[in-house]
């Protein structure tokens, strides 16, 4: 009983541990946290989605934001695409999506860009969840 | 810079979006799938509909 006791909190901790990891590499890498945990088919769909959904928009004009106090909408639009916070780093490192938004397809592409982001937390928040055992 | 058409875009979107919400949003394969397409079927004919409905508006 006692060796029950002891071994179930160490077992917790390192499905915490290994949730939190989920969370945070699936937030880098999209799909990453799918991966970590050999969901492999889904993690791969998951990457091949977001970067698309990604890359589509950059190609179509869209504008990556920065952070800024500016208008509210400006901020929002940064936490979405900070929601593919490795995708977003390349972006800011390559200087992509640094531009204007002047023509209706561009603006599309900024939305693309964000939802993207906004996607990729849906998808990390699932792996934490596997990882918690919440979904098989 | 790529142009796409209004209808690809919103495909594209679309499948994009089904994909990870199928994934996320169910948990056996099959209900994966179903749920996948069911989302990708409702944004490209909400999308077609909301445009006709714009359409009829401005008209």
């Amino acid at each position: 009983m006692a060796t029950r006791a002891q071994a179930t909190p160490q077992t917790n901790s390192e499905r915490n541990t290994r949730a939190l990891l989920a969370l945070i590499v699936g937030w880098i890498i999209p799909g990453g946290g799918h991966l970590l945990q050999r969901r492999w088919l889904r993690g791969a769909l998951i990457f091949i989605a977001i970067t698309t959904l990604f890359f589509t928009g950059l190609a179509m004009g869209g504008k990556i934001y920065s952070l800024n106090t500016g208008e509210l909408l400006d901020m929002l639009g940064f936490v979405g695409d900070l929601g593919a916070a490795g995708l977003y780093a390349l972006a800011r490192i390559a200087g992509w999506g640094d531009v204007a938004v002047q023509v209706v397809t561009a603006d599309y592409g900024t939305k693309f860009i964000v939802v993207a982001g906004l996607l990729n937390i849906v998808a990390a928040v699932d792996a934490h969840g596997i990882a918690m055992g919440k979904k098989a | 810079m790529m142009h796409l058409s209004h209808l690809s875009a919103v495909l594209l979107f679309s499948l994009c979006v089904s994909v990870v919400f199928g994934i996320t949003q169910r948990t056996t394969p099959r209900e994966m799938v179903r749920y996948g397409l069911f989302c990708f079927v409702l944004f490209v004919v909400g999308a077609i509909v909301a445009g006709w409905v714009m359409f009829l508006i401005r008209h």
